[in-house]
């Protein structure tokens, strides 16, 4: 079941000549993360804000759960769906445990003894040592830490859907992978249905399940890392992706790059396609999306031994791998 | 000097009772410019239309003098304090409307909006969130018009609502220095106490958060702290 569904969602903001969102329908998967990528003025922070009605739809409908949210209260959608803004936004006259207590505070249910244990829980996870920093203001704090504490905010009430928008623009390359691990691992431990706003495809690819493509307001694509690279829709979508750049790195990066060994797959046995450790990975990925294979066993090309299974996923984090650090080398280069 | 005390301890010049009308005049005049100032710019913040009306109508109030009000309420209040009452708050609003509204606007947007995105209620942005901010503004603004209310409730004897503005006026038509000095001296100083007052007051309501220096003196405390480890 989705948990959150948009159906032909449209706004047009008074006096615009056209909608900043412009009939946009998909379904994020609940437990699933669906990053929205675009350039700037695409409409993302727009359709995120609809979700929890910050902004109201000119038409269509959002569905949460089964439930219209223009039939829920405003502040009781609010109170359950965590919200990183933007321009992180902290109450300069709290103190950092105190910004990141108040969510849950107004929320209501929780006790002093467990809020104080969650506030330090909390800052713990997004890297910001409680002890140092429970009692400082957000301005005694820098840019990405004031980003960190806003994500720790979301987080308190441990909320089941969490609206990202761009939390981590403001991290250097160190703390903002440090941060996306974090994130993986909170989404392997509780799975919450995430949509989250992303201006860098590199990131978009680590952390989306899906990735909803967004140009002028209108949804492009909606797809996985690997079909955004594989079957770009457009021109616009094979650019945004350097589509055509890793596609030839897949040409000449081999199977045994990619290689996992404890898949679903390798549970089931041999009914998988088999492949020598001389193929390539656009092969391999050519043949999973062909197949709709779960898996392929690979076996060295000499000795026949089965040496692991390739999965979409496992070509997807080897392409993040590669493309990462290829942008990595630019950025040095430059 | 002795002749100043004579004439305050002299019962038949009634220094505490003209004392006490003085500041109720004045005190009741504050309370009622805080609230209707507040509360009018916390009423005509969320319209752009209202607060330009209310904010150009405070700037053109601030031009008219005081004693024109006096002399207009007078035919509908009579005489006594509440013509006079009015007239200061009139005088007290502009201040308090000015500053809690450009107060209310200087807010970051993206404060609010955070505080709107976790479910916060129209209230609890107003308690929890605005009003701590722009206390210290405010009070700015009550302290303005306070001084303002305190210098130019003398006005009130014309009206016959007596107070320290009583002794001025007869001292100027009695042609007594002394009874103007008993005027004039208790104004001047509490318009001064006023001043003090307000300015520590409006220093404490300011949140640790938004002071400057205690900010930066918290930050040396940590860097000594650091030096120590
Ligand atoms: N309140 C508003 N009134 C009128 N137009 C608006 C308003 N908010 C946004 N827009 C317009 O709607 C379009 C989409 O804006 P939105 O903020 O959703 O873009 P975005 O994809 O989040 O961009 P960015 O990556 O820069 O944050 C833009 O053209 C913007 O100018
Ligand atoms: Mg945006």
């Amino acid at each position: 079941m989705a948990k959150i569904s948009f159906h032909a969602i449209t706004k047009q903001y008074p006096g615009t000549s056209r909608p900043a969102v412009d009939a946009v329908s998909f379904d994020v998967a609940e437990g699933s993360t669906c990053m929205l990528v675009g350039t700037s003025g695409s409409g993302k922070t727009t359709l995120l804000r609809m979700v929890n009605r910050l902004i109201e739809p000119t038409s269509g409908e959002i569905v949460i759960d089964g439930k219209n949210v223009l039939q829920e209260n405003p502040i009781a959608l609010r109170r359950r769906i965590g919200y990183v803004i933007q321009q992180v936004g902290l109450f300069p006259h709290l103190t950092i445990a105190e910004n990141v207590r108040v969510t849950a505070e107004i929320a209501g249910g929780w006790t002093k003894q467990r809020l104080d244990k969650r506030v330090d829980e909390l800052l713990e996870l997004v890297g910001l040592p409680p002890a140092e920093y429970r009692k400082r203001f957000p301005r005694q704090l820098s840019g990405g830490q004031q980003q960190r504490v806003g994500l720790a905010r979301a987080l308190a009430t441990d909320p089941a859907i969490m609206l990202m928008d761009e939390p981590f623009g403001a991290l250097d390359a160190i703390t903002r992978e440090r941060m996306q691990n974090e994130l993986l691992r909170i989404q392997r431990d509780v799975q919450k249905t995430i949509l989250f706003v992303s201006h860098d495809i590199q990131e978009a690819f680590k952390l989306g399940e899906q990735i909803a493509v967004l140009d002028q307001g209108k949804l492009i694509q909606l797809g996985t890392p690997v079909d955004l690279l594989a079957q770009p829709a457009n021109d616009f979508v094979r650019k945004l992706v350097g589509g055509d750049s890793i596609l030839r790195q897949l040409e000449y990066l081999p199977v045994i790059d990619a290689l996992e060994q404890d898949t679903v797959a390798s549970a089931r046995g041999g009914d998988v396609p088999t492949f020598l450790s001389d193929a390539t990975l656009l092969q391999a990925m050519l043949k999973l999306l062909e197949t709709n294979a779960p898996a392929l066993a690979v076996q060295d090309k000499d000795t026949q031994q089965q040496l692991g299974f390739i999965t979409l996923a496992s070509i997807n984090r080897e392409i993040t791998h590669a493309h990462g650090h290829k942008t990595e080398r630019t950025e040095t280069a430059i | 000097m002795n002749a100043l005390l004579d004439f305050i301890a002299d019962p038949h010049n009634n220094f505490m009772g003209q004392s006490i009308t003085y500041l109720r005049i004045c005190a009741i005049s504050i309370m009622l410019a805080i609230v209707i100032g507040v509360v009018l710019a916390v009423a005509v913040s969320r319209s752009p239309v209202l607060s330009f009306i209310a904010v150009n109508l405070s700037g053109l109030l601030r031009a008219i003098p005081v004693i024109a009000f006096l002399v207009a309420v007078v035919p509908f209040l009579g005489i006594g304090a509440p013509p006079a009452t009015v007239a200061l708050v009139i005088l007290g609003i502009p201040p308090i409307l000015l500053n809690t509204y450009t107060g209310i606007r200087g807010i970051d947007p993206a404060t609010i909006d955070a505080a709107k995105g976790m479910g916060m209620t129209y209230w609890q942005i107003l308690t929890r969130i605005q009003a701590p901010l722009i206390l210290p503004i405010v009070a700015a603004g009550v302290r303005t018009s306070a001084v303002q209310i305190v210098a130019t409730a003398t006005l009130a004897a014309i009206t016959g609502a007596g107070g320290y503005g009583a002794y001025i006026f007869d001292g100027f038509n009695t042609f007594n220095k002394t009874a103007i000095l008993a005027g004039a001296i208790p104004v001047a100083v509490l318009a001064l106490i006023i001043e003090v007052a307000m300015g520590w007051l409006e220093r404490a309501l300011t949140p640790i958060g938004i002071r400057r220096e205690a900010v930066q003196s918290q930050m040396v405390v940590k860097q000594g702290e650091v030096a120590k480890a």
